[in-house]
């Protein structure tokens, strides 16, 4: 579900460059509280009462390390899951996007990062997705799929209260969802109608979205995921 | 439980190196969509030269080889892009 540069208009591609850019500068702001743990700096203080030192500085946490070690796997499978596609109805393919799952394992917004990541890395060296149209696939990918496709899974665990089945609904629809926002963008470029794209969109995301449900649900059950009692 | 996502990473350095070869070539949903209602020919070519175009490694002449190449290059790219920028980038200030 890669644009390409040329499908969106430039109003489009920017602003959702701008979107990617604020919501991934805030997931940063907002994740690097839970990395650190504020320690005192020792302070070497004279009998003539002069204090050199002092003051806090911030300490990577034993869960910030764990965190970010788990982010870069997460991120590397993605990377490596989305080169392979798979063969759904008549001669189209599709590719877990991984949002969901990386949502699960990771939160939110260290998926939001993660996935940009993956995103920056295929347009840059592997030229898959625009360069300009960086934003537009960040915003559909990053933020839909990853970020609301979370909040999706938190809302169907809690009718539901099974996990797996809970992570498979989320992921399939989150891929739905993530199309859906790809074809408003070219709708609203003028690319094409929102009456003929979004139907076709949605019909092929409907089945590659059961391969995406799948395959999360298979690396959840691989990782032997639990959902923790205090999240 | 960092030794399962140890794990998890020597798997997707599998899956880039030796599953990519029987990736399915059909285009992918938006690719097929395009293609069908005639939007294809808006695509423009990507601005930059990039170094593995298609997740082929440019001159590598093995087809397979290149893809292999590419995918284990990519995953470990994104590996030590995420784990030292992300450091980085929080610890700074």
């Amino acid at each position: 579900m890669h644009l390409p540069d040329g499908f969106l208009g430039s109003g489009t591609s920017s602003s959702l460059i701008a979107v990617a850019a604020a919501v991934g500068v805030a997931a940063l702001s907002k994740i690097r509280k839970s990395f650190f743990a504020k320690q005192k700096k020792p302070v070497l203080a004279t009998p003539e009462g002069i204090t050199i030192g002092g003051g806090e500085t911030a300490q990577l946490t034993k869960y910030g390390r764990e965190k970010i070690f788990k982010m870069a796997t997460v991120g590397a499978f993605v990377f490596s899951a989305q080169m392979i596609n798979f063969p759904v109805a008549n001669g189209t393919s599709g590719h877990l996007l991984g949002g969901v799952l990386a949502g699960i394992l990771l939160g939110p917004l260290e998926a939001m990062l993660v996935l940009s990541s993956v995103l920056v890395v295929q347009s840059l060296f592997f030229a898959d997705g625009g360069l300009v149209a960086l934003g537009a696939n960040i915003f559909n990918m990053g933020v839909i799929g990853a970020i609301g496709g979370y909040y999706l899974y938190r809302i169907i665990k809690k009718y539901f209260k099974q996990v797996f089945l809970a992570a498979f609904f989320a992921a399939w629809i989150s891929v739905v969802l993530a199309s859906a926002a790809a074809s408003v963008e070219l709708a609203i470029s003028g690319t094409i109608p929102l009456n003929t794209v979004l139907p076709a969109m949605t019909k092929v995301h409907l089945l590659i979205g059961i391969g995406e449900g799948i395959i999360t649900v298979l690396v959840l059950g691989g990782l032997k995921y639990k959902e923790k009692r205090d999240e | 439980m960092n030794r399962r996502y140890t794990f998890l990473s020597l798997i997707s350095l599998i899956i880039a190196g030796v599953f990519s070869l029987f990736a399915s070539s059909f285009p992918d949903g938006l690719e097929k969509v395009a293609g069908e209602k005639g939007f294809i020919i808006k695509a423009l070519e990507y601005p930059l030269d990039a170094v593995m175009p298609n997740y082929s490694f440019s001159g590598v002449n093995n087809e397979y080889l290149a893809t292999a190449l590419a995918g284990i290059t990519g995953t470990t790219i994104i590996f030590l892009l995420v784990f030292f920028v992300t450091r980085g980038l929080l610890i700074k200030k």
